[in-house]
């Protein structure tokens, strides 16, 4: 089928060296190259991380030292920050964008954008993406997206502000956020990058389905294909519902609709049922690939076959089938029939038995293992440790009677944080080194590595944790004041903990990025398989060519077979290694037309 | 500080509590088992020169046991929540003796509207006040929830009690207060620039003291 590949008119799909070398332009900035494509989304959505995270930081000196003036508030304009202090209008757009970035500009392109383009063709053993330019123009429209979304900031009345869940009426009309362009700039952001998410998951699809190397069966696939296939499903199944959603929002906004504003007899309730049928699923986007990864790295650094690797696969099956049924947990407050939170209330509790699953399978490929704790090991084991709080955390508020007191509160920020910082972030952190020498040639410095680890692992825990009991204590999300209440002034002091610590893990984190661009020039260069893993794609050269292979190569197992007794002198057997026993796999045959 | 959920005040408060409590002990339970799994496995199975990983691609028997068990857990935990559910959220369990109080939410207040002389809500002679909710204690209450215009959220901690309040729905939620006092209401759904200060105070009062409030009120007293 990789005839297929080879068929791409002018896509640059063609095997490897016989290239002749391109613009800069072409290479780098309009590539059709599924790598660099990927290393595009790397650089941008490191960007809106960084970005969403200095948002952050505004609303936890505004958490810790309400009314005080800000240290650098003053090269914010008057309309945000007045002597120095955040104004309640400029709070929410922070909350707001916050949101907004994280999970749609930083979080989801780092996971899917990056590793999705980066690692299905390279992983499965082909060429490139079945449409190269459809992939090419997955990128470029969602940096169009991101900004649109970062212009709300300059237009005249400042950024979206209704939350990143942009409930309506609240989000459709302007006379009652105090905003009218951005909120419409939300809303054609979130419409051109669902067209992004789309154009990226139908190629993932394709390309798994069709590309596979010879011998590369649907059980041979590492686990972060897998997730990654999974994902690409429910992006390409959700994204339209948010875009459909986003446009009715747009027509409200514009053209004086009343879809969800029942001053006009429309819904306000429909909004959060289109709106949360996308994201449950986008909660499962924002965590598969991010388990995907971390199950390939356990394995490595465990030295061990994945634990259960068929019931692992069947997990992320059944979670992103839960993912479709559970959206009304968010909703359980919301007036929706009683009845039908006990309907969700059932199905929520059930995605805690995959999840049991994978915990476990990841324990038990740890068990008995030979554990080599290198900085991409060190990052998935704290994903393990900080997903399971996360997941724990998430019964509390899936069983509806003891949802009502913490509906809404820090209890909900604590647990979403522990997921997608201590989850997908952790999972990130742990996947950039791990595949960095692939990307750029070389490796990541290992001591900077394992100092932000344990300064990140230990800080990110203060920030976090202590949430619970904020939000416990009855604290609301999005406040902007929260001592205004007198329920919630003894927790001051701990807000204030909470804030500090923030202002320590943000740091911190420079030391990742002062690695992260210290080692593209001189990080020492990287063995053609600085891991000694298994997978297909450290059989080619540090930094790959492009176009890949210039044959595909041929598999003849399973992705983690570490210490495998067929294995001699080595505690390896990657997945290309013909061994005298191995027969070669018969080519799958192209489909007719080719 | 307080490092629980705030001090009960309501007849929800010791269902919601236990329930709480007996999640905090399972989940416990399972973190225990990961985290120490984690660490022991970290600490027993660290590389060492001439270790080599034991091969294995999993076992069936073990799969079998880590799913039955949360799967078990959870259906039983969910029977468990959804009883109690049903008794505080569903419109039948709404006792027949509550007293019906009208909650209207608008940026950024709450107004409540009592039944005036006549006993019926929705007459000429109902009065409204502004950010005070004054309600008799050991009764039940049920708040009859709109909006004016954008999803707002009642809620009072000590008394266990959250609903949103959405333009166009009329949302009736119950909850009984068991102790006198004063007590806060906030709103917790992001409503616009002023929902940090869209605060109000409930007054749980005795039986007499209610009355004799209710009365005042009705013949024009001030607040």
């Amino acid at each position: 089928m990789t005839s297929v590949a080879h068929a791409t008119p002018g896509g640059g799909a063609h095997g490897g060296a016989q290239h002749a070398p391109m613009s800069f332009w072409r290479k780098y900035i309009f590539s059709t190259d599924h790598k660099i494509i990927g290393i595009q989304f790397l650089f941008v959505s490191l960007f809106f991380l960084l970005l969403g995270g200095l948002l952050a930081m505004q609303i936890r000196w505004q958490l810790g030292f309400p009314g005080k003036p800000m240290p650098g508030g003053g090269i914010l304009p008057e309309s945000m920050v007045v002597n120095g202090v955040i104004l309640p209008e400029y709070y929410i757009q922070l909350v707001t964008m916050h949101g907004t970035f994280m999970v749609f500009f930083a979080i989801m392109p780092l996971l899917v954008g990056v590793y999705a383009n980066f690692l299905i063709p390279l992983k499965i053993g082909t060429h490139d993406m079945a449409f190269p330019r459809i992939n090419m123009w997955s990128f470029w429209l969602a940096l169009l997206a991101g900004m649109i979304m970062l212009a709300g900031f300059f237009v005249p009345d400042g950024a979206a502000r209704a939350g990143w869940t942009m409930y309506a009426p609240l989000s459709a009309r302007p006379d009652l956020s105090g905003a009218t362009y951005s909120q419409q700039l939300w809303s054609i952001s979130i419409v051109v990058l669902g067209l992004s998410s789309v154009m990226g998951s139908v190629n993932y699809i394709t390309t798994i389905i069709n590309h596979r190397a010879p011998g590369m069966t649907w059980f041979r696939m590492p686990l972060s294909v897998w997730a990654l296939f999974i994902t690409a499903i429910l992006a390409v199944l959700a994204l339209p519902v948010l875009q459909g959603a986003a446009i009715m929002l747009l027509f409200d906004q514009t053209i004086g609709t009343h879809f969800f504003d029942p001053v006009a007899g429309g819904q306000a309730l429909l909004w959060q049922h289109l709106f949360w049928f996308f994201g449950h699923p986008e909660v499962y986007i924002l965590i598969l690939p991010a388990m995907g990864m971390v199950s390939d790295i356990i394995a490595n650094g465990s030295r061990k076959p994945i634990f259960g690797y068929h019931s692992m696969v069947f997990a992320i099956i059944g979670i992103a089938f839960l993912g479709w049924v559970v959206w009304g947990h968010h909703m359980f407050m919301s007036g929706m029939n009683p009845t039908l939170g006990s309907t969700f209330m059932v199905s929520t509790l059930l995605i805690a038995v995959p999840s049991a699953i994978k915990v476990f399978n990841w324990l038990g490929t740890m068990w008995r293992g030979n554990l080599r704790f290198h900085v991409p090991m060190l990052n998935a084991i704290a994903f393990v440790s900080m997903f399971t709080i996360g997941g724990l955390s998430g019964i509390f508020m899936a069983a509806t009677p003891v949802d009502i007191p913490i509906h809404d509160t820090y209890f909900i920020v604590a647990h979403l944080h522990y997921v997608l910082f201590g989850g997908s972030l952790f999972a990130l952190f742990a996947a950039i080194p791990f595949w960095y020498p692939k990307m750029f040639g070389r490796m990541m410095d290992e001591r900077l590595g394992k100092i932000h680890f344990w300064l990140t692992f230990v800080t990110y825990n203060m920030v976090f944790f202590p949430m619970h009991i904020i939000g416990m204590g009855g604290q609301m999300r999005r406040l902007y004041d929260p001592t205004i209440y007198d329920f919630l002034k003894p927790q001051q002091p701990l807000n204030e903990f909470i804030s500090i610590s923030a202002f320590v893990l943000f740091a911190v984190q420079f030391i990742f990025a002062f690695n992260f661009l210290w080692s593209l020039k001189k990080g020492r260069v990287a063995p053609q398989n600085p891991w000694e893993d298994n997978g297909l794609e450290w059989s080619l050269p540090n930094p790959a060519p492009h176009g890949n292979w210039e044959r595909t190569p041929n598999v003849y197992r399973g992705p983690y077979e570490f210490s495998a007794p067929e294995a001699v002198n080595t505690d390896f057997l990657p997945q290309h290694v013909k061994l005298p026993t191995d027969r070669d796999p018969v080519p799958a045959i192209a489909p007719a037309g080719h | 500080m307080h490092w629980w959920l705030p001090p009960a005040a309501s007849t929800f408060a010791g269902p919601i509590d236990t329930l709480f409590l007996a999640i905090l002990i399972i989940t416990g339970i399972a973190l225990v088992i990961v985290e120490v799994g984690l660490v022991t496995f970290i600490v027993k199975y660290r590389a060492r020169p001439g270790r080599k990983a034991y091969y294995t691609h999993g076992s069936t028997r073990a799969e079998v046991i880590w799913t039955a068990i949360p799967a078990v857990t959870m259906v039983a935990l969910g029977l468990v929540s959804n009883h109690y559910w049903v008794l505080m959220k569903d419109k039948k369990s709404i006792p027949a003796n509550a007293y019906h109080v009208g909650v209207h939410a608008k940026q950024f207040e709450w107004r409540a509207t009592y039944a005036g002389p006549d006993g019926q809500l929705g007459t000429a002679d109902d009065f409204t006040v502004r950010n005070q909710l004054h309600i008799p204690v050991n009764q039940p209450i049920a708040v009859e929830l709109t909006s004016e215009d954008v999803i707002h959220s009642f809620f009072v901690p000590q008394f266990r009690v959250k609903q949103d309040a959405v333009p166009g729905l009329h949302i009736t939620a119950w909850f009984q207060a068991t102790k006198t006092g004063e007590y806060e209401i906030g709103c917790a759904e992001l409503c616009g620039m002023g929902h940090y200060k869209m605060r109000a105070r409930v007054f749980v009062h005795t039986p007499e003291e209610f009355t004799a409030w209710i009365a005042q009120q009705a013949a024009g007293g001030t607040e």
